[in-house]
């Protein structure tokens, strides 16, 4: 059965300046209330944001009209079936696949990559890229690295792969992704009017807040970057609606002291040097026009891809499991479900036996939901 | 994988920091961050790279998020997730065995 924690009430919330805190949802009833339509829905795109809004009851002291959604903020969760096949079909080729934590038991079509493992095949769990070279340095078995994640992962496979010193055994099988593309997909979804965007903190960090300047002018949907404190949280979503009260159509930046316009030029650089977009699917999303990080042409001898013949077409064979055909975990990402819109959630799927991706990782929000609860009933 | 951890910087070797996490030491590498790393200053970690000074008058702020994670149990989520990250930067007395 069902086992989700709730936090809350709201007059436990645990904020390192209550005061403040509450003068923050004082100004956000006041200007929801001004703004007089309802529901005024935001989305952000992170699961730290996530965890962080779950982890502290946020939504419990936020405006009834006020709806924050979670958009496809888990790298994890949008790498796509296929990808997974990709990295299960090396390992079952006996190669060595080493990869983030939470990617082992992500489902593929039909096969994960812990379901490998327990058939033979070697999966090594990595912190870092770094960790991944040294097991290739360690072994004379090719050691293939899954690479996934957003922008700020992606800066890491990029410096390890321009560091050169690559051992001849090492490759790397990119699904990283690439966050603006998507943002923009999910500006246009049918069935959501998402009115203003709570951006990343650390993924700015890499970008700058000043790339989401053209995506405002575009889709006149304001922007706001934030950090992860419950107060930082707090003082993105009233500058967001203070923009929406205001009519305004603007990027802002209130966590300046991670977060310049610039953003890191040299993290940039480098990571375009090594990666080009390629449009792509995103788990249960759609396909992304950009929204996926392919090694560029000149990398193609450590590109898994190219260096190996990778035939995924036998792990297609069997139908997935009847349940994965219920998993509503796309309409999840895509901001037009929540966790307590499925069926499964808490019963068929949890942390122990997950059915979709967003139940495995840390930043998926089913497994934060679960954890934390979502929504909380006050 | 979105959230950096902030830790504080013992010793620069070229592109090689020896960071301290709450008493975790770890070694982090400096390839992509865009200003001039010295002993003192406070970087933010992620897997394993350095990818910002933290500029000296936002560190308090910034560490308070943190000191509160740090505190809180080891099932906590969003705190293991934390810990995960100082896992990512490589162990520096493994380095320094292996370099000896």
């Amino acid at each position: 059965m069902t086992n989700v924690q709730i936090v809350g009430p709201a007059s436990q919330l645990k904020f390192r300046d209550p005061d403040k805190a509450r003068a923050l949802a004082a100004r956000l009833s006041v200007l929801c209330a001004e703004i007089g339509r309802e529901p005024i829905s935001l989305m952000h795109v992170c699961g730290s944001h996530e965890q962080a809004i779950a982890k502290y009851g946020l939504r419990s002291i936020l405006p009834k009209s006020l709806d924050l959604i979670m958009g496809p903020g888990c790298p994890v969760c949008v790498t796509d079936q296929p990808e997974v096949d990709e990295a299960v079909a090396l390992a079952q080729d006996g190669k060595i696949v080493a990869t983030y934590g939470d990617m082992v038991r992500v489902p593929g079509t039909t096969k994960s990559l812990a379901d490998a493992q327990a058939e033979g095949a070697r999966v090594e769990v990595v912190y870092s890229a770094e960790q991944a070279l040294d097991l290739a340095r360690g072994s004379d078995r090719e050691v293939v690295f899954f690479s996934t994640g957003f922008e700020t992962t992606a800066v890491a496979t990029a410096a390890i792969v321009l560091r050169g010193e690559l051992p001849d055994n090492f490759s790397i099988l990119s699904a990283h992704k690439y966050v603006p593309p998507a943002m923009q997909l999910v500006a246009q979804i049918p069935g959501i009017k998402v009115e203003g965007f709570l951006a990343a903190g650390h993924a700015a960090t890499i970008t700058g807040w000043g790339i989401f300047e053209d995506f405002v002018e575009q889709y006149k949907i304001p922007i706001v970057v934030a950090g992860f404190e419950p107060l930082d949280i707090l003082a993105g979503l009233v500058r967001l609606v203070e923009l929406i009260h205001d009519d305004r159509v603007a990027v802002d930046n209130m966590y300046p002291r991670c977060v310049t316009h610039e953003g890191n030029r040299v993290a940039q650089e480098q990571m375009w040097k090594v990666f080009r977009t390629a449009s792509g699917m995103w788990r249960g999303i759609a396909d992304i026009p950009d929204g996926n990080l392919r090694l560029r042409d000149e990398f193609a001898h450590i590109d898994a891809r190219k260096r190996f013949n990778i035939d995924i077409a036998y792990l297609w064979e069997h139908a997935p499991s009847a349940l994965t055909e219920q998993c509503i975990c796309g309409a999840i990402m895509s901001g037009l479900a929540s966790p307590s819109d499925c069926e499964l959630f808490g019963k068929d799927c949890d942390p122990s036996n997950p059915v979709g991706a967003c139940m495995v990782s840390s930043e998926g929000t089913c497994k934060i939901w679960h954890q934390y609860g979502g929504r909380p009933e006050l | 994988m979105c959230l950096g951890v902030p830790g504080r910087v013992l010793e620069v070797n070229g592109l090689l920091a020896t960071v301290d996490f709450w008493g975790v030491r770890r070694d982090v590498r400096l390839d992509i961050v865009d200003e001039p790393v010295q002993p003192g200053d406070y970087i933010l970690n992620h897997v394993g790279f350095a990818i910002r000074k933290i500029p000296a008058e936002e560190i308090e702020e910034t560490l308070a998020l943190y000191e509160e994670l740090m505190r809180e149990a080891e099932n906590d989520m969003m705190a293991a997730d934390v810990r995960g990250e100082i896992e990512a930067a490589a162990s520096s007395d493994t380095r320094r065995r292996a370099d000896d």
